[in-house]
């Protein structure tokens, strides 16, 4: 730290407490004006909370939020943001049905009496040039994907001037493209002399961004450093507060027949020409930008979308029209987005471990035993921590959420399983415990299909790797081929090491 | 285990207070004869309501289910009448005209259930639609006045509603019999688990493998033939069908199902609440009418206050859930 110089924005001795449980234990910290300050921790330990301290939308229990030194004269986020504190949350704060510019103006439209739509648009469009993004400012956030609405998050954010700027997860989303030019842009307001403070759970992004890094566990300051003190593993060490040598499982050996094909398989518009062999006990991972059919050839194979082309289970070939007829065939899909597909976010744990085999508990009327009988062995055997089986999962950590939403998956006991986005802003520790519990189901004699984003985690799960790209295979590597590179080459289409039957 | 929240017995308090109130205010409040009418009352709507429950759980809504009380009561008594001379006066006679009630009531659930689940109108527009259809196929069938029922066929019809078992009338009979079978079917089985979910968020249940078309078009063919059964009881008392049977009944079918603490948003439905808004609405109407202290005329003013109260109870309840 620089002797002198005052936080753009720090916090003193801070505790929080809701109700009798205190969650943070008197946090100090503090934002240099010109650095990337990374905080780092475990689901669950505290980092939401402290980002929504430092942006006015949550009280301090007892210590003190400072701006510039002084103590923060806000009272709510809104102020907060007209002061130059501009927090870019991990859930968007979009209202869907306007338009990217509407959206980004919203609250501080340009113009007297009437709009001034052209100024506003223009302006969206120099912010949008900045971040590269290549959306219309007319274009509707409904209409928008995941990723482009983040970077229309992160255009917002700028286009507030902001001073000090917290940004949570920016990068879960993003593809490596975007997230690129989210770096870039870092760069240039830490130049600027912005007080940045960043969180990821992609430790090698704290690694080339962070200026300084404040790891948190169990609501403490574990550890800060400055940069090139904290390798990744270490950085992982003192967030889980143990060794994590072995994150990944180690590969398994011995598959067994083919028990799902495809042939020329179809999900329009995107998707074609598919072929692709999944075999017995084997984890086949696939990887490729968002936006390049993933999602899409998983959902048409689930028959939540209209697909053509031939699907063979043990050689025989099937149709699958809808989830059910999918789920009678012995094949399950764990979606990627666990609060809008996945999880009855009001309802408990055991409404939502056992809706999709309702069938089997119980004859005309629900067997309630039986379900927590369910439960109990979904909770041991994946390890879910639930402070009460009676809460609404929507106030569990993401963690324990992808947990019941494995369990939740695993119910019907399918012999086939792909799972989207595995471990998607989960914890390392966390992650870990996703990846064995995959190995293991692979060593029982599941077959999985693993569907990600993130590239250690494709390169250590998998014993192969298919690549899509624009809605085809680019390739498939297998053993000594899966590479980082390799498969990087593949995403972009820089090779085309194009194997016909996967 | 189940929170006794102000939410979940706030409802039910608001009875017992009502109750305690009218005794207090009226001797006669109390007589078998009071309750016996107010119950009877209540038993219509009461039924309409118990199938509302399962429709708005769902997310859906049925505003027609007035109007298409009227357009069953019609319809049965066109074809009882008409079919006096080939049935004689008798049980087949009622028995036929109960079948009629039935069956279009079904089809008119069915008719809604598919615009919405099929063709994918929102529920909103597709029975406020068929609300101004139906009632206006009845008025103009009447041509603007009464269908009524063939005299002594009504004589013989009469005691469905005013005879009982036990010196508990019919309709209370059946509207106890649907009330716990609602509650049994929402709370213990498959059908009201998936309501639930569908109501909550119905991108999970479809990605759950839950038949999400099949379990929102039967809620509306369940709604159908719970009027067509309302109607079946409701006809023997007054004998008649006209533009203006059972104006209103959709609002205060809602009105019951949201006193009762089912979200109108969906996602969360209670029968047993929607039985207790039902009598809380037809015992406000029962002590005005008894007691001199307030006009009958505030009926509608008071029972507004209380759906308003109970939806400001039921939001503090969200957004505790909320966190």
């Amino acid at each position: 730290m620089t002797t002198g110089a005052v936080p753009a924005l720090a916090l003193q001795g801070v505790k929080k407490s809701f109700g009798p449980i205190e969650i943070l234990h008197g946090i100090d910290f503090a934002l240099m004006p010109g650095e990337v300050h990374a905080l780092i921790g475990e689901n669950g330990a505290g980092k939401s909370t402290i980002m929504k301290i430092l942006g006015g939308y949550l009280g301090a229990t007892s210590g003190e939020v400072l701006l510039n030194g002084a103590p923060a004269p806000w009272r709510s986020g809104a102020e907060a943001e007209a002061m130059g504190v501009v927090v870019i949350h991990q859930e968007f704060n979009l209202a869907p049905d306007l338009t990217v510019a509407q959206n980004i103006w919203l609250g501080r439209e340009k113009g007297g009496f009437f709009l001034d739509h052209k100024a506003m648009r223009d302006d969206t469009q120099v912010l949008l040039d900045q971040l590269e993004c290549r959306v219309s400012p007319d274009t509707r956030i409904r209409d928008l994907p995941v990723s482009d609405r983040q970077m229309v998050e992160i255009a917002k954010a700028l286009s507030r001037n902001a001073r000090v700027l917290i940004m949570d997860e920016p990068s879960a989303v993003l593809t490596h493209r975007e997230v690129e030019v989210l770096f870039r842009q870092i760069d240039r307001l830490r130049a600027q002399g912005v007080a940045l403070l960043y969180t990821s759970h992609r430790l090698e992004e704290i690694t080339y961004l962070a200026d300084r890094i404040t790891v948190l566990r169990d609501g403490a300051v574990v550890r800060q450093a400055v940069r090139g003190e904290l390798t990744e593993d270490g950085m992982a060490t003192a967030m889980v507060g143990r060794d994590l040598n072995d994150i990944f499982p180690p590969r398994r050996q011995d598959f067994g027949p083919a028990v799902l094909e495809l042939r020329d398989f179809a999900v329009p518009p995107l998707v074609e020409g598919i072929n692709l062999t999944l075999r017995r006990g084997e984890v086949l991972g696939i990887s490729g930008l968002v936006g390049s059919g993933r999602t899409e050839l998983a959902e048409g194979l689930m028959g939540l979308r209209p697909h053509h082309g031939t699907v063979l289970r043990n050689g025989t070939p099937i149709s699958i029209r809808s989830v059910a007829d999918a789920a009678a065939r012995g094949i399950a899909y764990l979606t990627e987005d666990r609060k809008e597909r996945g999880l009855l976010l009001a309802k408990n744990l055991r409404q939502n471990l056992t809706l999709s085999t309702l069938d089997r508990f119980g004859g005309l009327l629900i067997s309630r035993p039986q379900e927590e009988v369910a439960l109990d062995k979904a909770i041991s055997d994946f390890d879910i921590r639930a402070p009460s089986r009676e809460m609404a999962v929507g106030n569990l950590s993401g963690g324990n959420q992808q947990k019941l939403l494995l369990a939740k998956t695993m119910l019907p006991e399918p012999q086939v399983v792909i799972i989207d986005e595995p471990t998607r802003g989960i914890d390392i520790g966390t992650k870990s415990q996703i990846y064995h519990f995959i190995d293991r189901l692979a060593r029982e004699g599941l077959s999985v299909i693993v569907i990600s984003s993130d590239m250690p985690e494709v390169l250590g799960l998998s014993d192969r790797v298919l690549v899509m790209r624009q809605g085809r295979v680019a390739g498939v590597l297998e053993g000594d081929e899966i590479s980082e590179t390799a498969v990087v080459r593949l995403v972009m289409g820089t090779s085309e090491k194009v194997n016909e039957d996967a | 285990m189940r929170n006794l929240s102000l939410s979940t017995l706030g409802p039910l308090a608001a009875l017992v207070l009502l109750v305690v109130l009218g005794a207090f205010l009226n001797s006669n409040f109390l007589s078998s004869g009071n309750i016996t009418n107010v119950l009877a009352r209540s038993a219509f709507i009461g039924m309409i309501a118990v199938g509302m429950t399962f429709v708005i759980t769902s997310g859906g809504l049925d505003l027609s289910v007035g109007s298409m009380a009227a357009f069953i009561a019609g319809m049965m008594i066109l074809a009882m009448n008409a079919m006096i001379p080939s049935l004689g006066i008798g049980v087949p006679l009622v028995l036929a005209g109960m079948g009629v009630a039935l069956l279009v009531g079904l089809l008119a659930g069915l008719g809604n259930g598919l615009l919405i689940t099929k063709v994918g109108i929102e529920p909103f527009i597709v029975t406020l639609g068929t609300m101004g259809i139906f009632r206006s196929l009845v008025t103009w069938i009447a041509d603007g006045g009464t269908l009524s029922l063939n005299f002594e066929a009504r004589q013989f019809y009469r005691p469905v509603y005013y005879d009982g078992l036990f010196g508990i009338a019919w309709p209370i009979i059946v509207f106890a019999i649907i009330a716990v079978l609602g509650e049994v079917v929402m709370r213990h089985t498959r059908y009201g688990r998936y309501c639930e979910a569908i109501g909550s968020n119905d991108k999970v249940a479809r990605y759950s493998a839950v038949k999400v078309e099949r379990v929102q078009l039967m809620t509306y063919v369940i709604l159908g033939l719970l009027v067509g059964l309302a109607t079946i009881l409701y006809v023997p008392r007054l004998g008649s069908a006209s533009g203006s049977t059972g104006l209103l009944w959709e609002l205060e079918a809602i009105a019951a199902v949201i006193i009762g603490g089912t979200a109108l948003k969906g996602g969360f439905g209670r029968v047993w609440g929607t039985v207790i808004g039902v009598l809380i609405l037809s015992l406000i109407d029962n002590i005005l009418n008894l007691a001199d202290l307030v006009s009958p005329y505030l009926n509608g003013a008071i029972q507004g206050v209380i759906i308003v109260l109970a939806v400001v109870l039921q939001r503090g309840k969200s957004s505790a859930e909320g966190r």
